[in-house]
């Protein structure tokens, strides 16, 4: 327990500096940084699941459900807390998440990524049908008020991205307790030996299937983050191309340390940024030789660069092994 | 009755230029495992290839026969030149990796190469209609075609049943099933499990070439055009299941005649019913129709 | 992670960020920096994204030196040197409203002109609108942007799509085309669900008996329109209406001509110009087009055309079409309304506001045609439109547009502060042809 009151307060101190330094950073590197947050909370669910050993290629799925629901909510049913909307959002997506993920559950590896980026296009294809919602154009969704306070022209951009600082540390914080728990370690120890697990008498498609939809929640809410502060959604939301960045991003934090995400995800967006400026003609090249040099040289992610993975499983053995001797000992008395 | 043939026959030709592109697909992941997104910067780049090599030809004035030799020639090209060239210098540093890593290097080749090939050819079109012309038009039912739509029929039956033949009668095709089956134990058996994945990779270059060559001639060859077919080749190794052969055949055929039912009876639903048939697939057997469930590891 | 790590990855951040912060403060003084935003690849660069800054490039150029005839002879825009940053608009709508951002906070330009595709315009405009930077879309057709919201800040300077649809209906009214049924075949997104829908609300008051037979919706970027061709010639219909564009057009061309569909029925293409040049003897004969205004070949007769025409050819060894026309057009229609501004305030560089203010409402001469802010309150433009025939002309080895008629903006365009939609539903009543 203490060590989830430490990582509290440290994550707090550095939310606390975050938004302090926010107020000194010009406004297109705070909405930079608004979306990096937003779609590092996608990553982050990937990174749960990664954990278990299996990679989504389909979180557009849940990144579009959360972020069309909310901006449904916005535009149709005059929902106008940003706070409310990311709920809403995040919770339809870990609905949608509980009815595919004890499905998809079954299936591992390269089955997963592809059963998730079909279900991921179904939903494309079904979205560009629905004239009702903008067709492939999407729809604009207004600005929101932000726990009663009003958000207007002047203080969007720190609103936003308080907003979505606040969330990403909390969520982290969450993900960081859960992946602490005993409920979180078994992925680590499914990812090692399934049939182990299962023989240990726990059910590893229960724990996939929870895996999945905390992921899915997640995605949902970074996807609703992304729509109240873009003030846009199109189907492009669950297209395989923006599935395919959300595992670039988690690949590239590394399934290590669940606030890497975040460093990866600013780092894609200001290399695609950057890129566009400079290489208007080559970004696409210039995008593709980063992802490349960074899955070549970082082959465990930013986040292998300060914590080390294999030491949750040790300390998990090591608690293991002293239970185990607790037991025989109370078996020989 | 006629309507059902217009469906059947408008099917079977989308359903030979699919096959052609997913068969490389699916032969690549068989092997290697990976799942290749950049085959369709490969289908473009022997799209372009062709135009380059037919427009080689014209100006030497050969007879419009030859153009199709220019094609095969440009498919053969771009496999020689970019098949060994991408798996030694680049897909062989991550054997072993994540297959979802492998997705994703393949993902960032297909950014590569969508701006590479407009660094060479640039952005204005290219046609290849020598070819187009030269099986004249067939008429069959109330309708007629033209010759060569029917020829990639033809050429789609060619590579299916080369490949088959090849992987199931000859020496070289029990290593490579050997190979997709277990490379462990192929390697243990003393199989250069290298030269398999370099030969494989090649060939499902090639294939993908030979797609984007073969319909060069039928469209106007310019950037974007490597993007749609991805899709939908996905979504037939989907449907047949990833690695399988038949598989591909069985898929290939079932998108195109759901397309074309789709575009003769319900056009609204064209684009949906490939998806419509995949999400059907998918509920009922996920891992595609012609696949085996994958063991889960020990 | 130990609090020691942390801090290192913050002090990183803080850095990298003091860094950008540096580089993005450099502001021009002297000059007017413009964004340009367009499709440099993907599926729209062939036809629309380079071809419009090619001719954004050269009348850019031609503008600074201050070789432009009268009354766009003035230095750069009103004496002021004009430096474009150009982006591509290819990657989606989110990347569009970030790049967009960047583009006036971070490379502090004084205003942004681009856009071609639909759902590219409908997300940029409010982000433009939150953050009061002028915002001038110069070709995407959708009726939505002023129709559905208001903006202060963002113009359109080229009409929307629903005129294109509109006079090829009053083309074959014109020219006495008899119709019992006629099919379409438009791409399976937004601007093809759009055009479609115009053209059947234009020949529901222009043909009231004609019944719409197929109706197809390929995917966009589909490539392979074999069962599109067998579908269409199943049909008993004289005529088939496509809006499709670019490299989906030309292939669907190339596998219709053969098969016989342009001998069959009058194929009417909404937006077709583009494909003449590259197709040159493959564009088929007898096809009646459109160029979505009164572009290229079928430009009036102007000595301002005939600049402009003399200075892309040279440039690029080919004639303008639609994309390049629209680009001038909106960048001409900026620099004249910049110089009304500057009259008014002086000679200052003008404001944003000064800029909008002049821009609403404005009229002005472009190489196609008089240009009209008449629409969503003086920001949307109307402009006249002419369709005509492909002839292929022997004795010059070329494709020629015939039978040429115009049409005044009055007659094809939505009256101001009604939906387009709404004026086909109604009729099209008080159009003034």
């Amino acid at each position: 327990m203490s060590r989830n009151l430490h990582s509290t307060l440290l994550y707090s101190a550095a939310l606390v500096a975050l938004l302090l330094a926010g107020l000194m950073l010009p406004q297109w590197l705070l909405f930079l940084l608004t979306m990096a947050a937003s779609h590092g909370v996608v990553g982050l669910g990937l990174i749960v699941m990664m954990r278990g050993g299996v990679v989504s290629f389909g979180q557009g799925l849940v990144f579009a459900i959360g972020g069309y629901v909310a901006g449904l909510a916005a535009t149709r049913y005059g929902v106008t807390d940003a706070v409310v909307l990311v709920l809403l959002g995040s919770a339809a997506a870990a609905i949608a998440g509980a009815i595919a993920g004890p499905l998809l559950a079954r299936y591992r590896s390269i089955f997963f990524a592809m059963l998730t980026l079909a279900l991921s296009m179904v939903l494309y294809g079904i979205l560009v049908k629905s004239s009702a919602v903008g067709g492939s154009d999407g729809f604009n969704v207004p600005r929101p008020s932000l726990l009663g306070f009003s958000i207007n022209e002047t203080n969007s951009d720190y609103a936003f991205f308080a907003l979505s600082s606040v969330i990403a540390t909390v969520l982290t914080l969450l993900v960081t307790i859960y992946c602490r728990s005993s409920r979180g370690l078994l992925s680590l120890a499914i990812r090692d030996n399934e049939l182990r697990v299962e023989y240990l008498g726990t059910s590893v498609r229960a724990a996939m299937a929870i895996n999945f939809i905390i992921a899915a929640a997640l995605g949902g809410a970074g996807g609703a983050l992304t729509v109240i502060s873009l003030g846009h959604i199109d189907p492009n939301f669950s297209y395989w191309t923006r599935s395919g960045e959300f595992v670039f991003m988690a690949i590239l934090a590394g399934h290590a340390s669940a606030p890497a995400v975040f460093l990866a995800s600013l780092l894609l967006e200001l290399v695609r940024s950057f890129s566009n400026k400079y290489f208007p003609d080559t970004w696409q090249l210039a995008l593709g030789l980063f992802l490349l040099l960074i899955i070549l040289f970082l082959p465990k992610g930013v986040g292998s660069l300060w914590a080390k993975p294999e030491r949750l499983p040790r300390q998990a053995a090591e608690k293991a092994k002293q239970a185990a001797a607790r037991n025989a000992t109370e078996a020989a008395e | 009755m006629d309507l059902a043939l217009t469906i059947l026959i408008d099917g079977a030709i989308y359903a030979s230029w699919l096959f052609i592109v997913a068969l490389g697909l699916t032969l690549i992941f068989g092997v290697l495992k990976i799942l290749n997104i950049a085959h369709g910067s490969f289908y473009a780049i022997g799209a372009y290839a062709a135009a380059s090599i037919v427009g080689l030809f014209a100006a030497e004035k050969f007879a419009p026969a030859f153009s199709l030799v220019a094609l095969l020639l440009a498919a053969v090209a771009v496999a020689v030149i970019v098949g060994p060239l991408l798996e030694r210098l680049l897909l062989r540093r991550f054997y072993g990796r994540d297959e979802v890593l492998l997705v994703l290097v393949t993902y960032a080749l297909f950014l590569i190469l969508e701006d590479v090939s407009k660094l060479i050819w640039g952005v204005n079109p290219y046609y290849v209609t020598e070819p187009y012309g030269l099986f004249g038009d067939v008429s069959l039912g109330s309708l007629f075609y033209v010759g060569y739509d029917l020829a990639i029929v033809a050429v789609a039956l060619i590579c299916g049943v080369g490949v088959w033949y090849g992987l199931n009668r000859t020496v070289l095709g029990k290593i490579v099933l050997a190979v997709i089956h277990n490379d462990e134990i192929a390697a243990s058996m003393g199989i250069n499990i290298g030269k398999v994945y370099l030969g494989a990779f090649t060939f499902g270059v090639f294939l993908a070439a030979l797609g984007g060559a073969f319909t060069a001639p039928m469209i106007s060859v310019q950037p974007g055009i490597s993007v749609g077919v991805i899709i939908v080749s996905f979504a037939v190794v989907i449907i047949g299941g990833l690695g399988s052969i038949g598989g591909a055949a069985i898929g290939a055929l079932i998108v195109g005649v759901a397309r074309s039912t789709a575009v003769h009876i319900w056009p609204a639903a064209e684009l949906f019913s490939i998806y419509l048939v995949m999400a059907a697939v998918l509920i009922f057997r996920p891992e595609g129709l012609f696949q085996r469930a994958v063991a889960r590891r020990i | 992670m130990t609090k020691g790590t942390y801090r290192r990855v913050m002090t990183a951040g803080a850095m990298l960020a003091a860094g950008l912060f540096a580089a993005g403060a450099a502001q021009a003084q002297q000059t007017f920096k413009i964004g340009i935003v367009t499709f440099l690849s993907g599926q729209a660069a062939e036809s629309f994204g380079v071809p419009a800054w090619n001719g954004g490039k050269v009348l850019i150029d031609e503008l600074n030196k201050g070789a432009a005839p009268a009354p766009y002879n003035k230095v750069g825009f009103g004496g002021l040197k004009i430096e474009p940053v150009v982006i591509d608009e290819n990657g989606g709508a989110t990347k569009q409203v970030q790049e967009l951002r960047n583009l006036y906070q971070r490379d502090n330009v004084d205003f942004v002109i681009g856009y071609v595709g639909s759902g590219d315009c409908l997300a940029v405009a409010p982000a433009a609108e939150e953050l009061k930077r002028l915002l001038i879309l110069y070709d995407c057709g959708t009726p939505r942007i002023f129709e559905d919201a208001k903006y202060d800040y963002v113009f359109r300077t080229a009409a929307t799509g629903t005129m294109d649809n509109v006079a090829l209906a009053r083309y074959l009214k014109n020219s006495n085309v008899k119709i019992e049924k006629f099919s379409m075949i438009n791409q399976d997104y937004a601007w093809g669900h759009d055009s479609r829908s115009d053209f059947i609300g234009a020949m529901s008051s222009l043909y009231p008996n004609a019944k719409p037979e197929a109706d197809l919706l390929p995917a966009f970027g589909s490539g392979q329109y074999g069962t599109e061709v067998s579908a269409l010639m199943r049909t008993g219909s004289t005529v088939v209406h496509s809006s499709l564009w670019g490299g989906d057009l030309q292939a669907f061309i190339l596998q219709s001509a053969p098969r016989g569909l342009f001998k069959k029925a009058t194929v009417v293409l909404s937006a077709a110009d583009h494909a003449v040049p590259p197709l040159g003897d493959k564009m088929p004969e007898g096809a009646i087009i459109g160029a979505r205004g009164a572009y290229g070949l079928m430009a009036p007769k102007s000595a301002l055309n005939d600049w402009f025409w003399k200075i892309y050819q040279d440039a690029y060894k080919v004639y303008p079409v639609q994309a390049p026309y629209r680009m001038v057009q909106s960048i001409l229609g900026v620099k004249s309304a910049i110089e009304k501004a500057m009259e008014k305030n002086g000679g200052k560089k003008p404001t944003n506001e000064e800029i909008a203010a002049a821009l609403r409402g404005h009229e002005w001469d472009s190489p196609g045609g008089r240009i009209r802010m008449v629409n969503g309150n003086g920001h949307q433009a109307i402009q006249d439109i002419a369709i005509g025939k492909t002839k292929w002309n022997a004795a010059t080895k070329s494709m020629e547009i015939v039978d040429i008629q115009r049409f005044p903006a009055e007659c094809v365009n939505a009256p101001a502060g009604q939906k387009g939609q709404d004026w086909l539903k109604a009729g099209m009543p008080g159009a003034k042809c």
